[in-house]
């Protein structure tokens, strides 16, 4: 065990049966209950778990932030030794001592690289405040060694850089301005909560590379929160699961993927999307998710392949579908600049089926779903739904479309009215489209909604507060069937689920696919999940498709560079599997253009039956 | 930068129509300035008011005395009082300068007081400091600035005699204005510093900058109050509007020879031009603070320059 005394005077950081409370109106919550656990030197420890799992308090805690959100660490130690010598108790320092190790000995990077750099200070600035007040150097040569700094982390250009404000650098350039910070004063433990969560994954990919790498130039030790097993697997020596302000397992990264103990780990680990997991099998697959049940997991759903698409008359037809926005005018109301968010793309939906659209930010992906369901007008092109052109429709007609197009946004947090129950919101848009006109009849159909999608009929008088989010992401999916639609369109609907919960919607969606003969348009950046729902699957690069093709040919036989680059950039749950060989560099470029400016349009070519691949400009195979 | 300057300028004209032609309509309405001018002066007779109204210019049309009176401002003449004459830019030059500095002075107090309540009371939210912090500005926002203004000559002038009751002279006799107004801005404003800082304490950059081991003084002063400070400049530019109509009363009360007085004593004695001018004055000036402000949020927030 870890614990054994000779181990302990190694470790870097020992956390020893420590609790935090936070007050609430019904009474003190326990968020971390007697949690133990420690961090050699220069080692990686990943901390993971779902929503409510309490890892990111216990990070928090450590440095004593908690103070600063209302929490009180209620017991227990955090013992660091900086120097290899004595423990320092930080649960017991003064705020003076827990100050010179904040920032110096001890620094953190958090999950939102948006928020996470102060908007009215430069980049060089915020780095500086640290070395002026840690290592005491004076303005010139902090930002000498600011810029070291941005290097350090390839920056390009880190002499201009350093005079930039947060808001005109990328999530990915702000995440590394973030992590030059952190290391700014060689600090002997990192904790990295969620550091690359809300980034796109070749952004992602860069970020570890770039975090692995100085760790080990600079010997630091790293704790890495995060909820995502397939990065727990490419960065962690040792595992720490939490679940519900628990630990409930500890053992290094092999044994836990290998040989998980605890139900909830296996659990967990069940439900993880893995990258390969359907190879050499054409359709998708519905699998059974192990959920927890008092303690227990038990095994949800059955094996079943997903052999519902009807391939002889598509139900939506896209061809050359165009949507820009105007952003920038002069002075005088002219426009400048152009946003090209849709160019020129093309494809077909059949009935039964999920046609997957997948890119990273700024692809233009989630601009088709909203053109499609008219919540914005396209440029050019034409869309053709049962045979009928879209543009040529009466607005009866089109509203009559909106009933047949429905769609599933992500944050069914946002996505609900708070002061309505959800029962009124799912039989909306039965009263909108005039489907049920008897109101016990419309009840009825409610209830028969939330059944179908494993809820109680007596949930229907509650209102959104009192569901978790995976019980709100099935309230809409009720509602987005309440209309009875032939094309649902799910916008990253289940992107900001837990894995356990994510699993189990999406076969959710497979099996109300299979029961109504749904299609989908399934818009994601997540490759994982693609893979296990998807019939076909559309790969988008700055709003152009760069390539279309069976679920099978996108996966096993990726041809364009941008497909590969993507593909090589998920991280697997998997720490057996050797870590992909190819360097990842580069942004992706804006969407925006200057008036006058179009870009290219890739031409296709078939390299198998149904299998379409834009033909590469030089540019793009050089960045990939 | 430039066209936005000149945009607001366009913008600036337009306000200043509006202003003076509803000035110089209403107070037309208001009764006969040759009656006032020769009440008390015995037997008067249609013809003497006839040539009193000839000699202020009274007898022409409306449009062509408002034009006469726009042409006069872009050469900088307001005209001359009914009463007795001077010019009205003399009259406003003697008034306006105690006026703002009574303004800015009321304002400046009450940032020096909202900027560290507010902020003290936001960092103990809902703590006993925060309560009292809230009940006080419930108080002082409750108080009407006359009968505040009254009590404090009563305590200072009457009862402790240590604090002149009217007049302008010297800094002593700035402490009661200045303190009545100040007394509301800062209700209102510390109430705002409060909310608007909860809201950035809670960003993210905020919990950096205190694993970055930076002190809670530097944490609060340098990195969450310049991102506070938006909505509190955009107020004060709003309150600069409020703040000249308090001071109309807040004058009347101490007699301190301001533009409030200046346009009160016009209002009663149905002065045109003097009333004119001084709301004419009043209102660039309310224009030019709201410019100031557009200007400063550039300069608060980098994310607004370079839009």
């Amino acid at each position: 065990m870890s614990d054994t005394p000779n181990r302990q005077s190694e470790a870097l950081l020992s956390v020893r049966s420590l609790s935090v409370e936070f007050g609430t109106g019904s009474g003190p919550f326990k968020a971390v209950k007697e949690v133990s656990f420690d961090v050699q030197p220069g080692k990686t420890l990943a901390v993971v778990g779902e929503s409510g799992s309490g890892k990111s308090v216990t990070s928090l805690a450590i440095m004593r932030l908690t103070d600063y959100t209302g929490g009180r660490i209620t017991g227990g130690q955090v013992l660091f030794r900086p120097n290899g010598g004595e423990a320092i108790d930080l649960v017991q320092a003064s705020d003076t001592r827990l100050r010179e190790i904040r920032g110096n000995d001890i620094a953190m990077i958090f999950q939102e690289p948006m928020t996470s750099l102060n908007p009215v200070f430069t980049i060089g600035n915020q780095i500086a405040e640290t070395l002026i007040l840690h290592q005491g150097l004076n303005g010139r040569e902090a930002r000498l060694r600011a810029r070291d700094l941005l290097q350090k982390v390839r920056l390009p250009d880190a002499d201009r850089l350093l005079d930039r404000y947060p808001h005109q650098l990328s999530g990915g350039m702000r995440q590394r301005v973030m992590i030059a910070m952190a290391l700014a004063c060689n600090p002997k433990l990192l904790i990295a909560d969620e550091p690359t969560t809300a980034l796109d994954v070749t952004i992602q990919a860069q970020i570890l590379n770039i975090v692995r790498d100085l760790q080990q130039e600079m010997g630091t030790a790293v704790i890495f929160i995060t909820h995502d097993m397939g990065v727990v697997a490419e960065m962690a020596d040792d595992v720490v699961v939490m679940w519900k302000g628990e630990k409930v397992e500890q053992a290094p990264v092999r044994d836990v993927f290998a040989s998980p103990q605890h139900p909830y780990t296996r659990a967990l680990l069940s439900a993880v999307p893995r990258l390969g997991s359907l190879t050499g099998q054409p359709l998708p697959k519905r699998t059974p998710v192990m959920v927890m049940d008092g303690g227990v997991a038990k095994p949800v759903g059955g094996t079943h392949e997903q052999n519902t698409a009807d391939y002889t008359k598509p139900i939506l037809q896209v061809d050359k579908l165009t949507t820009r926005f105007d952003v920038g005018k002069t002075f005088f109301g002219r426009v400048t600049h152009r946003v090209h968010a849709v160019e020129e793309v093309s494809f077909d939906i059949y009935p039964g089926e999920t046609l997957a659209l997948v890119g990273e930010s700024g692809s233009g992906k989630s601009t088709i779903g909203r053109t499609l369901q008219q919540l914005v007008e396209p440029t050019g092109g034409t869309v053709r739904f049962d045979g009928r052109d879209m543009a040529a429709m009466s607005q009866a007609d089109r509203r009559r479309l909106r009933q047949e197009i429905q769609y599933i946004f992500q944050d069914p947090f946002a996505s609900l009215d708070p002061r309505h129950t959800v029962g009124y919101s799912i039989a909306e848009p039965i009263i909108v489209h005039g489907l049920i006109k008897d109101s016990k009849a419309r009840e009825r159909r409610v209830h028969e909604l939330l059944d179908q999608v494993g809820l109680q009929p007596q949930h229907a008088k509650r209102y959104p507060h009192e569901f978790s989010g995976g019980q709100r992401q099935r309230v809409c999916i009720a509602r987005a069937l309440a209309s009875d639609p032939k094309l649902v369109i799910a916008d990253e609907s289940v992107s900001a689920l837990d894995v356990s919960i994510q699993a189990q919607i999406v076969n959710l969606l497979m099996e109300l696919q299979e029961r109504r003969r749904l299609s989908y348009l399934f818009i994601t950046h997540d490759m994982a999940v693609v893979e296990k729902i998807s019939h076909r699957v559309a790969v988008m690069y700055l709003g152009q498709i760069v390539e279309l093709g069976s679920r099978q040919a996108i996966f096993e036989n990726p041809q364009h560079s941008y497909t590969r680059k993507l593909l090589a950039a998920v991280p697997i749950a998997d720490p057996q599997r050797e870590r992909a060989k190819v360097r990842i560099e580069g942004e992706i470029p804006s969407p925006v253009r200057p008036v006058g400016q179009e870009p290219a349009i890739h031409r296709m070519r078939e390299v198998a039956p149904g299998h379409w691949v834009a033909i590469e400009a030089d540019s793009l195979r050089g960045a990939a | 930068m430039a066209g936005f300057i000149f945009k607001r300028l366009l913008q600036a004209i337009f306000v200043i129509l509006a202003v003076t032609l509803i000035v110089a309509f209403a107070i037309r309405l208001s009764g006969d300035p040759a009656v006032m001018l020769l009440s008390g002066g015995g037997n008067v007779t249609e013809q003497d008011l006839q040539n009193i109204r000839q000699a202020l210019g009274l007898e022409r049309p409306f449009h062509v005395q408002y034009l006469g009176f726009l042409e006069g401002i872009l050469v900088g003449d307001f005209g001359k009082s009914f009463m007795g004459a001077t010019p009205v830019s003399a009259l406003i030059a003697q008034a306006l300068p105690a006026t703002l500095l009574l303004a800015f002075v009321s304002l400046l107090i009450s940032i020096v007081l909202s900027v560290p309540l507010g902020i003290y009371a936001a960092v103990h939210r809902g703590r006993w400091p925060d309560q009292m912090i809230r009940i006080l500005s419930l108080v002082g926002l409750s108080f009407p600035n006359f009968w505040l203004a009254i009590m404090l000559v009563l305590l200072f002038s009457i009862v402790l005699g240590i604090l002149p009751p009217s007049g302008m002279e010297g800094p002593e006799s700035f402490v009661m204005p200045a303190l009545t107004m100040a007394t509301i801005l800062t209700a209102t404003n510390v109430r705002l510093v409060r909310t608007s800082m909860l809201e950035t304490l809670s960003q993210q950059y905020i919990m950096v900058a205190r694993s970055k081991g930076l002190r809670d003084r530097v944490v609060l002063y340098k990195h969450a109050l310049r991102n506070s400070a938006i909505p509190l400049v955009t107020y004060i530019g709003l309150q600069f509007g409020s703040l000249i109509g308090g001071i109309v009363i807040v004058e009347r009360v101490f007699n301190w020879p301001g533009m409030g007085t200046l346009a009160f004593d016009a209002i009663s004695n149905r002065d045109y031009p003097v009333l004119q001018g001084t709301i004419t004055v009043l209102a660039l000036f309310i224009i030019l603070i709201n410019l100031l402000v557009d200007i400063a949020y550039g300069l608060i927030d980098p994310r607004i320059r370079t839009e």
